[in-house]
């Protein structure tokens, strides 16, 4: 009785670490898609997609303290619980960073030059990128422990493609003839879509070391 | 006064309790995967059967060792053993080793009435206090092998790994409290078989047991109540002491040693060995702080953790002091049940040595007789 009660529990924390890597994971997306959608000057778009990441954030923050709170009142994992629960909390980073880069857009309005559009999306798209293979290592390091590196890996792939795409980008700003002002401006918004695969990275140099902790 | 002399069966009982059951499950309440009071409850329900059940096959070695025949004698044997490892357990706060309090206070009840200490069940048993840790050590690294082994190729979720090692942890330790009681229920109540103040029937409704069983069920009862007033302490130490473990580590460290416990406990499992003309373990009372110990290094060996050599050295210095210390104890109070009290410690004349009646030419006489009449004081 006991012990069904626990496996019915145990199967309920594993959904719910499902749906908040989901909600991660749908939730960079939407961010490419919003900066897409901004740099086409698609506002219809960019407000929705703009709605729909500060949903999934609020509903990641949601799940996030629901299965600490969980961890904790049910002693769950009690070996790995505080690595599960940096984990959780530096993967909401991820979400959170991307949420207010998009609403940053929304706020001070850049004036992105249309030559420099591509090379914008280009950095969203690395820093997405990195968030898609990170959520994979986290799923990973639940169910499948040998995968982890494989998918770390390509976190720092995309995380060294972000900083080199972004240095290319804000050479291109500061040779431009266009005013102090605007570059800096712009070199601001460089930053901050770059800002995304650095947290990917962080949650991945964690993960690293909580996978080797992991082993028996 | 029957019930008296009992009165430190019990002791000894209720030290066991607190002391070797908090081996079966320090590991796993000191890794925190199973509450206190979960495993309080299924250790003593698990301990009482197994010693009602299953435990009259070590019984009989120890009965052999050293048939004390009085109860007095009894009470002072048993006391000795639980006062050894009470002191010891005060003293450096790791579990020492009850078997082997009871084994040297038997051997001090020997030394006192000068019956002959039976030398086969002596080695037998001094044996199986080297085999046992080197068995559950050896078990638990091969087992710790494979399951490391196996481990990748079996993608379960975290939390499934968790929930199913906690059962594990449950369902091992419920056997290891089987194996447990039905061992070292021997150590507990052995020295009172030939003595039990319990009529040959006693009737519950349908159920009837014996006076064997009566005695095997109160030595039960008193390791339950050892669990639950004094074991939690062990448990926590237990769990981290020698080397930090992972819960699965846990598990195998207590399937090893409840699987030895049982090899030395099973009288079903000799005769099987037997009949088929294999080798088979004597069925001695083996302390679970042993194979808890022995299987913990082996899979520290396995896996090149760092063990803590001064806690290794005090449960080392435990095992080599207990039964000293218990024969000792069992020599004293034998002297002062004798001579202050006036009480029997034992029914039979003592073993003649050849040189008796040399008493006065021989200069070994005085040497060679009993202790119980050279310690004699005329009050």
């Amino acid at each position: 009785m006991a012990m069904s009660l626990l496996f019915r529990r145990t199967k309920a924390l594993e959904a719910q670490i499902d749906e908040l890597l989901n909600a991660i994971s749908e939730g960079t997306l939407v961010f490419q898609q919003g900066v897409a959608d901004y740099l086409q000057k698609d506002e219809e778009r960019f407000q929705q997609h703009l709605k729909a990441i500060a949903t999934f954030e609020s509903r990641a923050d949601a799940l996030r303290r629901e299965i600490e709170t969980r961890l904790y009142r049910e002693s769950l994992i009690p070996d790995h619980r505080g690595d599960v629960l940096g984990l959780l909390e530096n993967i909401d980073n991820v979400i959170d960073e991307a949420k207010k880069t998009l609403n940053q857009f929304a706020v001070e309005r850049p004036d992105v030059p249309d030559d420099l559009s591509s090379d914008f999306l280009e950095l969203a798209k690395a820093g997405t990128d990195a968030s898609q293979h990170l959520v994979s290592a986290v799923r990973a390091f639940f169910r499948d422990i040998t995968a982890v590196p494989d998918h770390i890996h390509k976190v720092y792939f995309y995380e060294k493609e972000a900083d080199r795409l972004a240095d290319r980008l804000k050479r291109n700003i500061f040779t431009r003839d266009i005013d102090l002002a605007h570059k800096i401006h712009l070199r601001y918004f460089c930053l901050h879509v770059e800002t995304l695969s650095d947290r990917a990275e962080e949650v991945a140099d964690r993960l690293a070391i909580y996978t080797i902790k992991r082993t028996l | 006064m029957s019930w008296l002399f009992l009165s430190s069966g019990l002791f000894l009982g209720w030290s066991l309790g607190a002391n070797d059951a908090a081996n079966l499950f320090g590991t796993a309440v000191g890794t925190k995967m199973v509450r206190f009071a979960t495993a309080a409850f299924v250790a003593s329900a698990f301990v009482v059967l197994g010693a009602v059940a299953g435990g009259a096959g070590a019984a009989g070695t120890l009965g052999r060792l050293g048939a004390v025949d009085t109860l007095p004698a009894a009470f002072a044997v048993a006391l000795a053993a639980g006062l050894s490892v009470f002191l010891l357990l005060k003293k450096i706060g790791l579990p020492v080793s009850t078997s082997q309090t009871i084994v040297g206070a038997i051997v001090g009840w020997n030394v006192f009435t000068g019956r002959p200490t039976d030398t086969k069940a002596l080695m037998q048993i001094l044996s199986s206090w080297i085999i046992c840790p080197l068995l559950s050590g050896l078990v638990a690294a091969l087992l710790f092998l494979a399951v490391r082994a196996a481990f990748p190729h079996f993608k379960f979720h975290l939390l499934k790994v968790d929930a199913w090692t906690r059962a594990g942890l449950l369902g091992v330790g419920a056997f290891a409290a089987y194996s447990l009681g039905a061992n070292n229920i021997a150590n507990v109540m052995g020295v009172f078989v030939r003595v039990s103040p319990f009529p040959e029937s006693t009737s519950f409704g349908p159920l009837r047991a014996t006076s064997v069983e009566m005695l095997f069920l109160l030595g039960g009862l008193s390791i339950a109540t050892g669990i639950y007033t004094y074991s939690h302490r062990i448990m926590l130490r237990m769990g981290s002491a020698l080397t930090a473990l992972s819960p699965i580590a846990a598990l195998i460290v207590v399937l090893s040693a409840a699987t030895v416990l049982f090899l030395f406990a099973s009288p079903d499992l000799e005769h099987l060995l037997r009949s088929h003309h294999l080798p088979a373990l004597p069925l001695v009372p083996v302390s679970s702080s042993q194979a808890i110990v022995g299987a913990i290094l082996g899979i520290s060996l396995v896996r090149r953790s760092p063990v803590s050599p001064r806690t290794l050295g005090e449960i080392l210095l435990g095992w080599a002091a207990a039964p000293l210390l218990a024969m000792v104890l069992s020599l004293l109070g034998l002297f002062v049940l004798q001579n202050v009290f006036r009480l029997p410690v034992t029914s039979g004349p003592p073993r003649q040595p050849a040189t008796a009646d040399a008493g006065g030419g021989c200069p070994f006489a005085a040497a060679a007789r009993p202790l119980n009449q050279r310690l004699s004081i005329g009050l």
